[in-house]
């Protein structure tokens, strides 16, 4: 029996090297051997998906009519829905409600003034937690004031402020649905799939499309952006609501209305704000990456400095995002975590029981008043702001005149021995024996199911004629994920053998994970220019986080009488973590790899800005062009890459895990 | 004893779980054997339950976790479908009630206490206890009024505006017995609602239940695996194993006439003198004369056998006419109180 497994396992061994081998030779002869075609899909071949889109959405635009009203009519009519509250909130914190159009308007009434923001700011962090967070929310926001910042940053917090309760009401309807009628969530969850898989420009173009472009457009791709994870994490919330809470629910005699409002969701409240905790962070990133559909504000500053490569004025909105995504992180972090209310007495008076609500509401009438003649009061004085943008400029020339040697022999070094061989090698296998093998891959990892799945999707990306761009993106994504885990890995078991380590390191990827996608180009950019190499990093640094989490947790979790046994039974240091903990920890580790792919997908999209030629690119120009139909083709052929490898990865991993015993997640 | 009119119901009621139940039942002539329900791959979680529940009664339901007591009860309240069978509730089948009729039964005559407490964690005390008349639609004046003296019954005064994570475990399942009273249920579930608890508090607990009941007379369907306590509280106690009621009676009856080895061993280790009465140990009354005194055949040994052991004449046992109905030796209690099976042959 052993020795048939054995005998099984060399056979299957044998024919992956024999088939990598066979590989190499085929890309770099498949030219000469084989006919055109299989090296390179036939243009008139594709099956236009792309015009189809493209025509639908023409036809949606402007034919469709539902009778009473036509498809833009409903457009436009959503729009101006939302345009409301967005112009009350950025007229509140930036603008100042104005009389009038364009240059003739006249201010009626002045924003808040930056003191009051900053109070309000500290009276939150203070309600959420404690005086330390408040004093820390209070500095964040004294930086965007100091240092120059404060207009875009509002903007973009009004932003914020309007799309975060659109988002978490809808994620939590539907949500409710779904936990409500099995059939609604057996057909939202692939939905959800996708939505998380399709990067995050695919959104902007149909949007786009439909809606035009400006700050309403920018918010509606942010709110759908945003929803997936409320809507996930309201179906679980509520799941984990005791069944005794609902069955009290019951028989207190409940209608279904009242056992949703009144016992479910109040009870399932800690766990949904994690939910609101993911709907601020991801607004927070979509808003910056749709300042090119329109969104103005921080990420509008970033995209104009990048643009013009001005890498003092970028850096520093850059920063100013960073500090306004900790601060809000934190803010709503502390509100997962707050404790239940305490009773009052109730002998106390309004005053007393509001104190926070009184103070702020005096100081925003207090400091609006004397702002109307102390213009400091009204507005932080410029006198005052502080520049770092030619500290910054003056620091990358350093760097660049001093490094320059090293810097460009690094890039060029990993250039040449890595990313070129890597590429050439799958731009030329024919994309025929590509499927083939992946499609054996699956089906020897995850059964016929996911074999099926994976020749289906790969057959859509050979169909639609996107073959070579996405083996770019392979290419880019494959090598980015191995560095990421060469580095992740290590870190991770870093930080699970030490415990002071693990902190510093945990804290490390935490300020990674809050940063919004597109602050991580300008450092790169700076550095190392436009290019394949710069993509890379900044993907890595974007992708990093999971490799390690992941791998920290899962050593972290393996039951300690394991190891007491591999301690018995006389290992070294060594020895138990490469023949007890690491093993122990693969299916956790795969799981780390897996979300490292899928951050590092969603990331290669933004890299597209600084000048890859892969699917990113294609959504990108297709962005610019507002093609929808270019943009969502090749927006789906990332996803189902994406797809492909999660479900490749997670039966591995289930796979394992099952093989090693360990419960399922 | 007069019997009182029997509350609560339920008639062959069945719940299999798993695909393919009422199937599975509708093959076996509604009655399959264990065998058959495993075969088709369903769990039997109660299977053909019946018992009836008299008015003012504590009706207990003790069984080992896995037993179906829980679902039993669940079916009772219909927070589960059963899968065949009747539940009649002052003779109507709430089976075939309504939605909008389960509701309203649900509002105004049942009231249910848990395990876990089940409290709201956003509400205070006020709030919780107050719950089921909000959603009845009261006006809050007349609930929190209500709320205030329910929360007075379970000696929570001056904790109205505490939240519930502010409280001790038996401080919780007060709020949760006050809140299970607001409504003034005629039926009251009780789901093993002191098995949380510590031991010291867990007694407390079930002395300040019996006050309660001893104010209150309501009719009670109290779920327990401890069959101490089941012992200490009940009138009657079905006893659940795998999904079977394997035996219901008082615990007297339990103890000296127990169906099966299974119910035998539970009451093996039950102090025999806190359950069984002079009645059911008394011998028949013979000819003997100079009674050292008078008992009720009601009467638990534990309570008169000081008297009885001091005595050196047997004691008369009169029933609930005063007529002498049998004799109780001293020796009959001595083998009660020292666990030694009880003699029942005639004094020679």
């Amino acid at each position: 029996m052993t020795a048939a497994i054995a005998k099984r396992l060399t056979l299957t061994n044998a024919f992956w090297i024999g088939a990598l081998i066979f590989s190499f030779v085929l890309a770099a002869n498949a030219r000469g051997w084989l006919p055109r075609w299989a090296t390179k899909y036939p243009r008139k071949w594709n099956i236009p998906v792309k015009q189809t889109i493209t025509d639908f959405m023409n036809w949606l635009v402007e034919t469709a009519t539902f009778g009473l009203f036509t498809f833009q009519e409903l457009t436009r009519g959503i729009a101006w829905l939302l345009e409301w509250p967005l112009a009350f909130a950025t007229s509140l914190l930036s603008s100042g409600f104005l009389q009038g159009q364009g240059s003739d308007a006249v201010q009626i009434l002045p924003p808040l003034t930056w003191i009051a923001v900053l109070v309000v700011i500290v009276a939150i962090g203070k309600y959420a937690r404690d005086w330390k967070l408040a004093a820390f929310v209070g500095a964040c926001f004294g930086y965007l004031a100091v240092f120059g910042q404060w207009n875009s940053a509002m903007v973009t917090l009004s932003s914020i402020v309007i799309t975060v309760p659109f988002g978490v009401a809808g994620g939590l309807l539907i949500g409710i649905g779904g936990y409500r009628w099995p059939w609604f969530e057996r057909a939202v969850t692939p939905v959800l799939d996708l939505m998380q898989t399709v990067p995050v420009f695919a959104y902007l173009i149909p949007v786009l499309f439909l809606f035009g472009f400006g700050p309403v457009a920018a918010m509606i791709a942010t709110i759908i952006y945003a929803m997936p994870p409320m809507v996930r994490i309201t179906m679980l919330a509520l799941k984990q609501v005791p069944g005794e809470i609902s069955d009290f629910g019951h028989m207190a005699g409940c209608t279904k209305r009242q056992l949703m409002w009144k016992v479910l969701v109040p009870s399932a409240t800690p766990g949904l704000m994690v939910g609101v905790n993911q709907v601020i962070m991801l607004s927070l990133n979509m808003v910056i990456i749709a300042s090119m559909i329109g969104a103005g504000g921080l990420g509008y500053d970033v995209l104009t400095s990048l643009r013009r490569l001005n890498i003092g004025a970028g850096l520093e909105a850059g920063i100013a995002i960073v500090v306004l995504a900790i601060a809000l992180d934190r803010l709503s972090q502390a509100f997962v975590h707050r404790p239940p209310p305490v009773h009052i007495d109730p002998s106390q008076n309004y005053l007393q029981r509001h104190p926070w609500f009184v103070t702020c509401i005096a100081v925003i009438v207090g400091t609006g008043l004397v702002g109307l003649v102390a213009a400091p009061v009204q507005s932080y004085p410029e006198a005052l702001q502080i520049t770092t943008a030619s500290f910054w400029e003056d620091l990358v020339k350093a760097i660049n005149v001093n490094f320059f040697d090293q810097l460009e022999a690094v890039k060029t070094a990993v250039l040449l021995n890595v990313l070129v061989p890597v590429k050439r090698f799958l731009l030329g296998l024919p994309w025929g024996w590509t499927i083939l093998l992946v499609t054996l891959a699956a089906w020897q990892i995850g059964g016929w199911r996911i074999a099926l799945l994976s020749v289906v999707l790969s057959g859509f990306i050979v169909v639609t004629g996107q073959w070579p761009k996405a083996m770019i993106t392979v290419y880019l994504c494959g090598v980015s994920v191995m560095f990421a885990a060469l580095i992740g890995i290590p870190l991770g078991i870093a930080a699970a053998q030490n415990a002071r380590l693990g902190r510093v390191i945990q804290g490390f990827i935490d300020t990674l994970q809050t940063l919004p996608s597109f602050v991580y180009l300008i450092p790169v950019v700076m550095l190392f220019r436009v290019g394949d190499f710069s993509a890379m990093i900044a993907v890595i640094l974007y992708a990093l986080a999971p490799a390690v989490r992941y791998t920290a947790h899962g050593i972290g979790r393996i039951d300690p009488s394991l190891i007491e046994a591999g301690v018995v039974s006389g290992c070294t240091k060594r020895q138990l973590l490469w023949k007890v903990k690491l093993p122990l920890a693969l299916p956790e580790i795969m799981l780390g790899i897996n979300q490292t792919i899928m951050l590092a997908l969603s990331m290669l999209v933004i890299t597209a800005l600084v000048g890859t030629r892969d699917l990113g690119q294609e959504v990108y120009i297709a962005l610019t062009k507002a093609d929808t139909g270019r943009g969502l083709v090749a927006g789906l052929s990332i996803a189902f890459i994406a797809i492909i490898a999660d479900r490749m990865i997670a039966a591995g991993a289930r796979k394992a895990r099952a093989r090693l015993g360990l419960p399922e997640h | 004893m007069t019997q009182a009119p029997v509350k609560l119901a339920c008639r062959n009621v069945w719940k299999l779980f798993g695909d393919g139940a009422e199937e599975t039942l509708a093959r076996h002539d509604g009655s399959p054997g264990e065998d058959a329900i495993k075969a088709a791959g369903l769990i039997g979680a109660v299977r053909d339950a019946n018992l009836d529940v008299r008015q003012g009664e504590i009706f207990i339901i003790m069984g080992l976790s896995g037993s179906g007591k829980s679902t039993l009860v669940r079916c009772l309240s219909r927070l589960i479908e059963p899968t065949a069978g009747e539940i009649l509730f002052e003779g109507q089948d709430l089976l075939r009630a309504s939605e909008r009729e389960m509701i309203d039964i649900r509002r105004h005559k049942m009231g249910m206490v848990f395990q876990h407490f089940a409290l709201l964690p956003h509400l205070t005390v006020l709030g919780n206890v107050a719950f089921p008349l909000e959603v009845q639609g009261v006006d809050r004046a007349a609930r929190e009024q209500r709320a205030r003296e329910v929360i007075e019954l379970v000696g929570l005064e001056g904790r109205e505006n505490y939240y519930p994570r502010e409280l001790s475990g038996g401080q919780q399942q007060r709020v949760g017995i006050a809140r299970s009273l607001a409504v003034e249920p005629e039926l009251w579930f009780l789901d093993e609602p002191f098995s949380a608890l510590d031991p010291l508090i867990r007694r407390e607990m079930q002395d300040e239940f019996m006050r309660l009941q001893n104010v209150l007379h309501k009719t009670i369907v109290f779920i327990t695996h401890d069959f101490d306590e089941a012992i200490r509280l009940a009138d009657r106690i079905a006893i659940m194993k795998d999904g079977a009621i394997i035996q219901t009676g008082t615990p007297e009856e339990l103890v000296i006439d127990p169906a099966t080895d299974y119910v035998a061993e539970f009451t093996r280790h039950i102090p025999r003198a806190k359950v069984l009465s002079a009645g059911s140990v008394m011998t028949p009354l013979g000819a003997t004369n100079g009674f050292a005194g008078e008992v009720r055949d009601t009467d638990r040994i534990a309570d008169i056998a000081d008297k009885v052991e001091a005595a050196d004449a047997p004691f008369a046992v009169v029933g609930d006419d005063g007529e002498k109905v049998g004799v109780l030796n001293r020796d009959a209690v001595i083998d009660v109180l020292i666990g030694r099976a009880v003699d029942r042959t005639p004094d020679s």
